[in-house]
């Protein structure tokens, strides 16, 4: 593969996919998970995936979670120490039992209160609201990772996933 | 004379004797040529030649599903990039994004990340000046 990004075919191909994917997505309800405004978590924490929405964890995964970003996920997300409390604050200010609890208490639905996971894609409720996707969709190369919300909640970075 | 001053007064040295002068992107680029110097004595300028190679070249040393610069940055370096994770990268030539290279803790902090990413180590000074030589010149 010569040149692996030709926005055009990539737009086309996406596009494509996502129709079948919509289609099955569309049938949702109206979530909505108000998106991160603080500009320095977008830079620092938007960079790599989309900044994901501080109202999808409880607060003390974000803990857990900024309490190691050295190894984040195998890859090395660190900050110095003040950047990373500023952004840590705002995470857990918003966070999915805190700030941010009228938008997420279905999404925190199942999980234990002693448990504090890294990831949205491992709490139970997410995890049933995404059991209906077959895997060839997880493994399609405009996929790749469940982590990769964009694919097929269009409108995730503003917030909505019922489409 | 950055072999008598310390490290961290020789850079504010050469910050002070360039910016009257340059902007922060050449700034970087001096900086690096300094630190070249003190690594290797017979340092004699970057290549945007070496850099491309650094850009394109596969690695074994780092992680298997980013072998290369251009996992994410793309091939064409005026081209946009996207991580593994479906995020879009700007393009990397400095013509295509008029903003990038001139914040110097945002290189810093990327050139750590990434080359411990594709080389499994960080990238020397003398690597971070041909690829940001390279870029410069695309
Ligand atoms: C492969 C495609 C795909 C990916 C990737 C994906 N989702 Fe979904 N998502 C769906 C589908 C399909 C549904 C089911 C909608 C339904 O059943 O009505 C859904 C439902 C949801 C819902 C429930 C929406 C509602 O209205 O009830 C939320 C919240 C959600 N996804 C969040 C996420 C987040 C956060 C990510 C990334 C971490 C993600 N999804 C990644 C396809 C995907
Ligand atoms: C250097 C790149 C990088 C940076 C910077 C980064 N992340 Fe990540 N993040 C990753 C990778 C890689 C994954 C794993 C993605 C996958 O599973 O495919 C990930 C996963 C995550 C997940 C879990 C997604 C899921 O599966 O539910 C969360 C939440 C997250 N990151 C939050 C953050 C926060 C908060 C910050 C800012 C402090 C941040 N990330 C900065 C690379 C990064
Ligand atoms: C895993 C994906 C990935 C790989 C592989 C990767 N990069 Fe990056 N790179 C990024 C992301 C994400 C950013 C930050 C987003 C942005 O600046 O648009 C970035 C930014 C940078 C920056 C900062 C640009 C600026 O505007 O200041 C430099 C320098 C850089 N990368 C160099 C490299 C070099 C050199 C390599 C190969 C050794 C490399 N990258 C490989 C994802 C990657």
């Amino acid at each position: 593969m010569n040149i692996p990004y030709r926005p055009l075919a990539l737009g086309l191909v996406a596009l494509a996919f996502s129709a079948v994917v919509l289609q099955r997505a569309q049938a949702g309800g109206d979530d909505y998970f108000p998106p991160v405004v603080d500009p320095l978590v977008k830079e620092e924490c938007g960079s790599c995936h989309i900044a994901f929405a501080p109202s999808m964890l409880p607060a003390r995964s974000w803990q857990r979670m900024m309490g190691n970003l050295k190894d984040h996920f195998g890859d090395d997300a660190s900050l110095d120490a003040d950047t990373a409390a500023r952004i840590s604050s705002y995470l857990v200010t918003n966070a999915a039992d805190t700030g941010g609890k009228r938008y997420s208490s279905k999404l925190l639905r199942g999980l234990a209160p002693n448990r504090a996971p890294l990831r949205i894609t491992e709490l139970p409720k997410w995890v049933s609201e995404h059991r209906e996707v077959p895997a060839w969709e997880w493994k399609h190369k405009d996929v790749r990772t469940k982590a990769n919300c964009v694919a097929c909640h269009a409108d995730a970075e503003r917030g909505f996933y019922e489409d | 004379m950055c072999r008598k001053l310390a490290i961290p007064l020789c850079i504010v040295a050469t910050i002070l004797s360039t910016s009257l002068f340059a902007g922060p992107r050449e700034d970087l680029l001096t900086q690096y040529a300094t630190a070249a110097k003190t690594e290797t004595p017979t340092f004699s300028g970057f290549s945007a030649a070496r850099g491309k190679t650094l850009h394109t070249h596969k690695f074994a040393g780092g992680k298997p599903d980013t072998p290369a610069c251009t996992a994410c940055h793309g091939e064409n370096p005026r081209g946009a990039g996207r991580t593994l994770t479906g995020k879009d990268i700007e393009a990397v030539a400095a013509s295509v994004t008029p903003k990038r290279y001139t914040d110097p803790a945002k290189v810093e902090k990327w050139f750590k990340r990434n080359c411990k990413e594709v080389l499994g180590r960080e990238c020397t000074v003398l690597e971070k000046g041909d690829w940001l030589s390279y870029m410069l010149s695309q």
